[in-house]
């Protein structure tokens, strides 16, 4: 496959599952927002920027128009808005890629979030697209599963979506345990939607929300499709299928790297990283980072040079 | 589908081809008023038996069958819907046996002679010694390319995908109007039309007995192996795309698609020791055979325009080194330069000793005094067009011009007598179309594609340009445009 396609192929999917991240968080913490609470609805919204739009949220937020950046502001690098086109627009590069029905159900997505012009004070419209992004997510990643080959091109998406999912549940994370300083049982409950896990928690740890137990389950359960664990074990399949493929690559180093990251998550327990849980999570987007890195210059920048060695 | 069981207001559809109006124009379909040609009976049988709403009905199924296959070309300018349709038109255009053979032949002939003018020109240019074309037009045409002189191209073969427009003049024979040796596009919309028009008018298809069409993908793939590098018996064929914003772009990925090649962008490509690559996520794979898609100009940025990022830094150099062959080669637009076309029948007779089958609109040239000033005092009779331009722009229609358009384009040509020509305006011919409801006459011309490789397929179609709008005689779809199905029937 050529380079170039299984850039745009794992961009389209990392932007739709930003997009799909926002979503929940913004879901969740609007539905925390319209209750009383022993603290204030700023600390409750900026723990949501923190982990959206790192770095926007040092300043003081705006909560008139905190809800309208996040979703449509053109000029928010991380709004929802900016996500889908992104998708649309890396999908729209490789058409023939993809299913056309994939294709289809993006654009219309895509047409369907961008039609109207919101205003920043319409937070029903803001919703609402919210809602969009949410059913958007869940049938495109149906459709691709149902409509597309599993082959090289779809281990390629597959990376992208979990590497983007480990990255933002590690922030998210950080935002509830370590970023907000107040937490009632609300909020826990807010934070377990914002991974839409808050019936898959019950089922498996019961109702009663022990902060302990909640990192637990969404940093290593490895059954749960929302947590750390399960994301850096489906970034090693779609890592060691595309090894598989193309033989001829050197790829130790992505393999080290995913290697040392499974172990990480994998021979671990709670008790063990719940007191330097900031440094914890830290220390795996950065790998994240350094396996996109690495991913990058093995199959889709990789110097001339060093493919005449192969 | 449409059949010819169906009963409904059929008296519309005859009412409308009894008001069917002539302009002094050849018309494909009827020879004087309800007397179709006899290659066109099924058809006006089928018509007859019709009802306006049938057709109707058949045609925003025909449109539905363009969308949903997204039969699409860009608009520029237009960042949200930037996809549109390619208009067409519901009925087709029939051409029989035998004046499919007169083309077929005349087209052979005449690529066959252009491009042995090709190989003379960057070669030893025995022509010009000759006295046959002036070294002044050819060494001052927009797209001579001084670079390829004494370059050995694969099999001397430098036009492989050819679409020359033909129009058929009121005596009913068909004349060359243009030769599109450079990029020509279209095709897919001649092999895309047809799976729809077979989709809407099975049983009068089968009955015209049509020769078919779909091989035409085979066959290029064919043609483009045969330029391969000696010693490539696997060779790579890719098709170079300018990118997902070109207007042609659907025709891209739909050809790539269909010869099961990659579509690759210049920056898929790296040149290394004058050998072309593509990245691939398995490493660098080796490219033997690129049909470009895109202008000598953008190529590679060493050689032409600088700060392309369209084509690849070194292709120029490995194509120089024979590691590489382009479709086609480069500088082909020399020969379809439209004051060289005022030279065609004479190249004919110089390399093939033989008469042009097919005749040209006769042309005259503005750097020649006598002719410029001829034409400068009867500006209003004839068709002036700019040499280097196409898709019909940069153009001048005399009768349909006014005073100010005229002095301003008298100016022009005075200004810079070599950038222009100047034609007789000619009627093109006629064919029926289904508007707005009604079935009225619209002019139309036909490009048929050619193949030149090992030798030249031309695949038995063509794409058949409408002019909508009513008494334009603009048939580039950048212009108001559509197409028809283009029929050629068996013996």
């Amino acid at each position: 496959m050529l380079s170039r396609v299984a850039d745009s192929l794992y961009w389209m999917s990392r932007y739709f599952e930003r997009a799909d991240n926002a979503a929940r968080v913004l879901k969740a913490t609007y539905g925390l927002i319209l209750n009383p609470a022993k603290f204030s609805t700023e600390e409750r919204w900026f723990r949501a920027v923190s982990s959206l739009a790192p770095g926007a949220a040092s300043s003081n937020v705006d909560l008139q128009r905190i809800l309208f950046s996040l979703v449509a502001d053109p000029e928010g690098v991380f709004s929802i808005v900016k996500c889908i086109s992104g998708a649309r627009e890396n999908a729209r590069q490789v058409r023939e890629e993809i299913s056309s029905e994939m294709w289809e159900h993006l654009n219309r997505l895509f047409h369907d979030v961008t039609g109207s012009e919101l205003q920043p004070d319409d937070d029903a419209g803001a919703m609402q697209i919210v809602t969009l992004v949410r059913e958007g997510s869940y049938r495109f990643n149906g459709i691709a599963a149902a409509t597309m080959n599993h082959d090289e091109a779809w281990h390629f998406i597959q990376l992208g979506k979990y590497i983007e999912r480990a990255c933002n549940l590690c922030v998210l994370l950080d935002a509830y345990f370590v970023v907000g300083k107040h937490a009632d049982d609300l909020d826990w409950v807010g934070l377990l939607s914002s991974c839409a896990a808050f019936e898959a928690y019950c089922k498996a740890c019961t109702a009663e929300l022990k902060p302990e137990r909640i990192a637990n389950f969404l940093l290593l359960k490895p059954e749960f499709p929302y947590s750390v664990r399960y994301s850096i074990d489906r970034m090693h399949d779609a890592l060691t299928a595309i090894g598989s493929l193309s033989l001829s690559r050197r790829t130790e180093s992505v393999e080290r790297l995913i290697g040392r990251m499974r172990s990480m998550i994998t021979y671990v327990q709670i008790g063990e990283i719940i007191a330097g849980l900031h440094k914890y999570l830290a220390a795996i987007i950065e790998q994240c980072q350094e396996l996109h890195a690495a991913v990058q210059e093995l199959y889709i920048e990789y110097p001339i040079e060093v493919a005449f060695q192969n | 589908m449409i059949t010819e069981t169906d009963m409904s207001d059929r008296s519309g559809v005859k009412a409308a081809l009894h008001r069917y109006e002539f302009n002094g124009a050849y018309d494909e379909m009827f020879s004087a008023v309800d007397h179709p040609r006899k290659q066109y009976r099924p058809l006006h049988n089928l018509l007859l038996s019709l009802g306006s709403g049938e057709l109707r009905r058949s045609k925003t199924e025909a449109d539905q069958s363009f969308f949903n296959q997204g039969i699409t070309f860009t608009v520029y300018g237009n960042d949200k819907g930037t996809e549109r349709i390619f208009p067409h038109d519901l009925l087709p255009r029939i051409i029989t046996a035998a004046e499919w053979e007169t083309m077929e032949r005349g087209l052979t002939q005449r690529i066959t002679a252009l491009n042995l003018f090709l190989k003379d020109v960057y070669h030893e240019g025995k022509i010009i010694e000759d006295g046959v074309v002036p070294g002044s037009i050819v060494y001052t045409c927009k797209h001579y390319r001084r670079e390829m002189r004494n370059i050995k191209v694969p099999n001397d073969v430098y036009i492989t995908v050819v679409g020359t427009d033909l129009i058929r003049n009121p005596d009913g024979n068909f004349v060359v109007l243009e030769d599109n040796l450079r990029v020509p596009s279209g095709v897919s919309y001649m092999l895309t039309s047809r799976r729809v028009m077979k989709q809407i008018f099975p049983g009068l298809f089968q009955k015209c007995r049509v020769r078919p069409i779909e091989q035409y993908s085979q066959v290029l793939l064919s043609t483009l192996r045969s330029l391969a590098p000696e010693g490539r018996s696997e060779p790579t064929v890719v098709l170079l795309t300018p990118g997902s914003y070109n207007s042609a772009y659907f025709e891209h990925t739909y050809l790539a698609r269909q010869m099961g090649i990659e579509l690759v962008e210049g920056r898929d490509l790296v040149v290394h020791d004058n050998i072309v690559y593509m990245r691939t996520t398995f490493g660098l794979q080796r490219v033997d055979v690129i049909y470009r898609r895109i202008d000598d100009d953008y190529l590679d940025p060493l050689v032409f325009e600088n700060g392309s990022a369209l084509g690849a830094v070194g292709l120029f150099n490995a194509y120089r080194a024979g590691n590489v062959a382009f479709a086609n080669a480069l500088g082909t637009g020399v020969a379809d330069d439209k004051a060289i076309y005022a030279f065609v029948p004479k190249i004919i007779r110089y390399y093939l000793d033989q008469d042009p089958i097919l005749e040209g609109v006769e042309t005259f040239l503005m750097s020649d005094p006598g002719q410029r000033d001829h034409v400068c005092q009867r500006l209003d009779e004839y068709v002036v067009k700019a040499v280097g331009e196409s898709g019909g722009y940069g153009m001048l229609i005399g009768p349909h011009s006014t005073e100010q358009e005229r002095s301003e384009f008298r100016q022009k040509i005075y200004a810079q007598p070599r950038n222009y020509i100047a034609q007789p305006t000619i009627n093109l011919s006629t064919a029926p179309c289904f508007v707005d409801g009604i079935i009225e006459p619209r002019h139309v011309d036909l490009r048929p594609y050619i193949l030149y490789g090992d030798k030249i397929t031309i695949v038995p179609g063509g794409l058949t340009r409408v002019a909508l709008r009513k008494g334009s005689l603009v048939v580039n779809s950048s212009q108001g445009g559509g197409s028809k199905d283009t029929w050629v029937l068996q013996n």
